[in-house]
């Protein structure tokens, strides 16, 4: 691969990361935001994919394809699962509109930018510049979690959170040790998987998943 | 000893699969306790050991235990033997009123197994991204006790948890990859770039402007995780939902492992920011927590609630002594985690017979108890007072031991402050105690006098012993002195 192929498709597949945060914010059905992440989960697995291809790593070449398999394929799945059972793949609601929504999004990604000028400038390599996209991305995952009221919609901010971890992981330093990439991704999938179990949890003790409903404990 | 250190998380966690097996059975419900005794039994051997020889580590440098980890080793085992042994007597109740079912027994005790066996990894594991994962797994398995009951509330509580905690735990990871990313960028090696020991021996030659932005990350990450506010949202609906041994085991020892991480991270920091930096982020949070604490706990009018909120408060005291620093400061931190999660625990235990006896968690529902049930309320009683800060119990030495470290550190004025938001607290927990103790009962009020359930000498037994170990050790601290000493070497500046 040449360089400048290498950037090329390492900034796409990486921006797609980004564009795809954005688009779940935008977008208002259920199904479809969940296609999305399932999108996201792919092109993260091309970033970790196009690195490991870069740096003729085959320990890096696995990972992708074990990210691409759960971040691309299982979790969305588990996801879809959940939506499909509880008949709620209508209009989704927000707790701010759309533009509002949007204009928060790019703020957090200026933020995430700024924030991380100190640990960009530690290398010149197209990965690190990139860096700052992870970081946006689990601004992003927070802002979903925070302004949507649907259970499943949680979720899929959690996801995004992780998602955005795993960008900074591959682009920072290629990933971290296979042992702890393993006990993360086994952990992620575990809490997802929990996550799910109390979504239908909610549906039988509340009758849907609207989170407006979690309102009996307080001070 | 590296057979002993890799047994430390293999006991419980053989446990909690045998459970998972076998089920919820006569013959095997005390082997829960017989784990936790084994661990404080580990952590005192391997305590001795460090304290001769200094740090040992086992598989390659992955786990390392120094005194800091013997202390905390000594700590889970306590907690645990406390939370597994009234759990036998909790189950059974729950049991015979029919308000279980075999298999969510099962699931109970094998989860409380499974999170003592992931707490033991966290203080054992010397890489910092197999502590996160040791977490992350303790937030997991926490997330279905709290969920045990699987009522309405349970549901909201443990849904609120998982959420808040997963964002928690998620900033963390993003913080401890920030310090591997830049601990790669200085030159180390990956399969030890992510080494606490490591790490602080290459601490001066990090990188400042990016530790600091990784610092941020890791301090509101298990800041959260330890109920320190402003991200403690989640800790009183969690504390409150989850079964009473639950409720104790994490307010005993499981906030006290993100403390632990969070201590674990600042000696990094410290060494290469200089300290102003995170003692600046903790005072922050400290305060805060004590303020958050005591607000609610005036009006508070649920006593699990109330004991949740006394978490939040010890936190925001081990944090106050954390942003301080020194070596007595550092030795009052843990000898404050000490204190408050054997007391926390028992309290939270006795909780539970409240709510048998009473079929309530309301503290205006609770009236007269000394006189209707004087050894639930005198256990009850004595675990405030514990709490408070009352002698003979060690948290009195250790608020005082931090008082004094924060005067010699300049910090007059935060202190003061912190002095004021504790005596708030001391009165209004006073004011619910004598409601809730003193007096009689009168059928208004909603006094429960025909209700059958009598706590059993299995209930009574971890109640009082753990009182028993919490009063010895404010009584005399030379047992632990000399550990407790080499722990906060580990930590301070």
């Amino acid at each position: 691969m040449s360089t400048t192929r290498f950037v090329q498709l390492l900034d796409l597949s990486a921006g797609l990361v980004l564009v795809t945060s954005f688009a779940a914010l935008w977008l208002r059905r259920l199904v479809t935001v969940t296609w999305v992440i399932a999108v996201q989960g792919i092109a993260l697995a091309a970033v970790a994919m196009v690195l490991g291809v870069h740096e003729h790593e085959t320990e890096l070449m696995l990972i992708a394809l074990m990210v691409g398999a759960l971040r691309g394929v299982v979790l969305p799945g588990l996801i879809l699962r959940a939506v499909r059972a509880g008949d709620e793949h209508r209009e989704v609601e927000s707790l701010i509109n759309v533009p509002a929504a949007l204009l928060a999004a790019s703020g957090l990604t200026l933020v995430a930018y700024a924030t991380t000028r100190d640990v960009v400038a530690l290398s010149s390599t197209p990965q690190v510049r990139a860096l700052p996209l992870g970081i946006a991305v689990m601004l992003i995952g927070m802002l979903l979690i925070v302004t949507r009221r649907k259970a499943v919609l949680q979720i899929m901010g959690v996801l995004m959170l992780d998602n955005g971890i795993a960008l900074v992981m591959f682009l920072g330093t290629s990933g971290v040790p296979l042992a702890v990439e393993l006990g993360i991704a086994s952990d992620v999938l575990l809490a997802m998987f929990i996550l799910q179990v109390l979504t239908t949890r909610i549906r039988t003790k509340f009758g849907s998943t609207d989170l407006d409903q979690l309102r009996e404990l307080r001070d | 000893m590296t057979a002993l250190i890799v047994l430390v998380p293999i006991v419980p966690a053989g446990v909690a699969a045998l459970t998972a097996i076998v089920g919820w059975r006569p013959a095997t419900r005390w082997l829960p306790v017989a784990a936790c005794v084994a661990v404080s039994g580990l952590g005192i051997a391997l305590a001795v050991h460090v304290l001769h020889t200094g740090a040992v580590t086992a598989i390659g440098g992955q786990l390392r235990v120094d005194a800091l980890s013997a202390l905390m080793l000594v700590l889970i085992g306590l907690v645990g033997t406390i939370s597994s042994a009234y759990s036998v007597a909790y189950l059974r109740t729950e049991l015979t009123t029919g308000a279980t079912s075999p298999q969510r027994a099962r699931l109970f005790a094998s989860l409380m197994q499974l999170t003592i066996a992931a707490m033991c990894l966290v203080v054992i594991a010397d890489n910092l991204g197999v502590l996160w994962v040791a977490i992350e797994t303790t937030t997991v398995a926490t997330v279905l006790l709290v969920g045990h009951r699987r009522d309405r509330t349970s549901v909201e509580a443990s849904w609120k948890y998982l959420v808040l905690g997963s964002v928690g735990v998620a900033t963390a990871l993003m913080g401890t990859v920030l310090v591997y990313f830049v601990s790669r960028h200085s030159g180390g090696a990956a399969s030890t770039a992510l080494n606490w020991s490591t790490l602080v021996e290459r601490a001066p030659h990090l990188d400042a402007g990016a530790v600091r932005v990784a610092m941020g990350f890791v301090i509101v990450g298990y800041g959260t995780k330890a109920g320190l506010a402003p991200l403690h949202s989640w800790l009183p609906d969690a504390y409150s939902q989850a079964p009473a041994p639950a409720a104790a085991l994490m307010a005993g020892a499981l906030s006290t492992m993100s403390m632990y991480a969070l201590l674990r991270f600042k000696v990094i920091a410290d060494i290469t920011l200089g300290p102003d930096y995170v003692r600046t982020l903790l005072l922050i949070a400290a305060l805060m927590s004590l303020a958050a604490a005591a607000s609610l706990m005036v009006t508070q009018r649920d006593y699990k609630r109330l004991l949740a909120y006394s978490s939040v408060e010890h936190m925001g005291l081990i944090a106050l002594a954390a942003a301080i620093g020194s070596p007595l400061a550092m030795s009052a931190a843990l000898l404050h985690m000490i204190g408050n999660g054997l007391a926390k625990s028992v309290a939270f235990s006795t909780s539970g017979e409240m709510l048998f006896a009473t079929h309530t968690t309301r503290i205006d529902g609770v009236r007269g108890l000394l006189h209707q049930r004087p050894f639930i309320a005198a256990t009850f009683g004595v675990c405030l007072f514990a709490l408070l800060g009352l002698p003979p119990f060690s948290i009195l030495a250790s608020e005082i031991a931090i008082v004094r470290a924060g005067l010699d550190d300049g910090l007059a004025w935060t202190v003061a402050a912190a002095l004021i938001l504790m005596l708030v607290i001391f009165t209004a927990v006073l004011v619910h105690a004598l409601h809730m103790l003193a007096g009689r009962a009168d059928g208004a009020t909603g006094g429960h006098s025909t209700t059958p359930h009598i706590t059993s000498v299995t209930a009574g037994v971890p109640l009082v012993g753990g009182l028993l170990v919490a009063a010895a050790i404010g009584i005399t601290i030379w047992p632990i002195s000399a550990l407790l000493h080499a722990a906060a070497e580990v930590l301070a500046r």
